[in-house]
């Protein structure tokens, strides 16, 4: 069981550490037009094409324990390669394009002509973003959240390339099914095949129901 | 005293000045009417001069950003912001509850307070939008067709409220429209008409 609780803890940080970032770059796609707009655009849905265990491997060349960037955060007590750490920042990745693609729709969605309105009637920038549009933009991006989430819960290659396959740590529903496969004698397998379609399905509903009711917050007659 | 000298898109100029508080602006479909109001709020770039009284909003050197400028813009489509109420939308840009239930008695939309935009008309829409800029005590009113969803009774009395209140906190207006009963609103005033715009010469 407690790979269940491991995933819903992998899945949730995913999540929520995915939001700002997921924000900015769906924001930024959205509403600016700058030089790089098509590569940036490009670049952000590549994890979501190249083979998990590819982006695995080179996270492990970015954040492993022998580079630069890993080993000063190891040092510092937050070690991404074969820890919790790793099993999230592969989650988190591979589940962005699906987040930064929702973010994009919901701000796209945003008639710019409200923040206009809201310029003239005396909002600076940061109030048009806190007063109109992320309030708009709501439920999109919480159905990219609740999409990355769900996205997060089944990782399995980048997981198992960049955080292993280590009890309590970093096997998560995906990694204890298939070490339960592996042992034909063991028992279990249903109880995790089980949580994990409920969960998904869970995570689908709300999305559904969040793509409603942004539906439904932007309309006009 | 407003005072406007813009070179629009598509080489459209314009240039008018006018002492008087009230300037009608008609002219055809396509010659840039809606677009002068926006570019007037510094929503749109267009270089040139545009003066209110002493005020520069904006001239060579100057360009007061939009939300500084205290320019009330009611756009064609009565544009309302879908996820609040009646009531947050009138008091988005200012005014306490007091105020905004006066006003929208004045404009006889006090039930509608707690509806959202999408279950309203069109004409309460206009409505709705018109208290939201005048609550906002802008320094100029900038109105694109605003009673085009009001049937004539309803609009007689919406322009004697409006028409009151200008005068009373004396705001300048700007009205855009091609129905003549609506520039009754300006009065005797100066209508600058389509002649100021065109092709610069």
């Amino acid at each position: 069981m407690s790979a269940v609780w491991l995933s819903l803890q992998v899945g949730l940080l995913a999540a929520v550490l995915g939001l700002l970032p997921a924000m900015a770059l769906g924001y930024l796609l959205a509403r600016k037009r700058f030089v790089g707009h098509g590569l940036l655009s490009a670049v952000v849905l590549v994890p979501m094409v190249l083979p998990p265990v590819v982006t695995g491997l080179l996270l492990l060349e970015l954040v492993g324990r022998n580079t630069v960037l890993g080993g000063a955060l190891a040092s510092i007590g937050l070690p991404l390669s074969f820890s919790f750490g790793g099993a999230v920042l592969a989650a988190l990745i591979v589940g962005l394009p699906l987040y930064v693609w929702s973010a994009r729709a919901a701000f796209t969605a945003v008639d710019p002509r409200l923040e206009e309105l809201a310029a003239t009637l005396g909002a600076p920038p940061k109030a048009q973003l806190w007063r109109v549009t992320l309030p708009l933009a709501l439920p999109g991006l919480a159905a990219g959240a609740v999409l990355a989430f769900a996205r997060g819960l089944g990782e399995f290659g980048a997981t198992a390339v960049l955080a292993g396959n280590i009890e309590g740590e970093t096997r998560t529903i995906s990694l204890a099914v298939y070490q339960l496969l592996e042992d034909p004698s063991a028992s279990g397998v249903s109880l995790l095949v089980g949580a994990s379609v409920l969960l998904s399905l869970g995570a689908l509903l709300a999305f559904e129901a969040l793509n409603r009711w942004q539906q439904k917050r932007l309309e006009q007659p | 005293m407003i005072s406007v000298d813009l070179h629009l898109a598509r080489g459209h100029h314009i240039a008018f000045e006018s002492r008087a508080q009230r300037v009608g602006i008609s002219g055809a479909s396509g010659a840039g009417k809606s677009t002068l109001l926006r570019c007037i709020a510094g929503l749109e770039s267009a270089t040139g001069r545009v003066t209110l009284g002493e005020r520069v909003l904006q001239d060579a050197n100057t360009r007061v950003p939009v939300w500084e400028r205290g320019v009330g813009w009611v756009p064609q489509d009565a544009l309302l912001f879908p996820h609040l109420s009646v009531a947050e939308n009138l008091r988005f840009g200012g005014g306490d509850a007091s105020q905004a239930l006066a006003i929208a008695k004045d404009l006889e939309i006090p039930h509608l307070m707690d509806r959202r935009p999408r279950a309203l008309s069109g004409g309460e829409r206009q409505r709705v939008a018109l208290g939201r800029a005048l609550l906002s005590e802008p320094k100029l009113l900038l109105l694109d067709e605003p009673f085009s969803a009001l049937d004539a009774p309803l609009k007689a009395r919406v322009i004697s409220v409006l028409s009151d209140w200008l005068e009373k906190h004396d705001i300048p207006l700007l009205l855009v429209s091609h129905t003549p009963s609506d520039l009754v609103l300006c009065g005797e005033h100066q209508v600058a008409s389509a002649a100021g715009f065109g092709p610069a010469a």
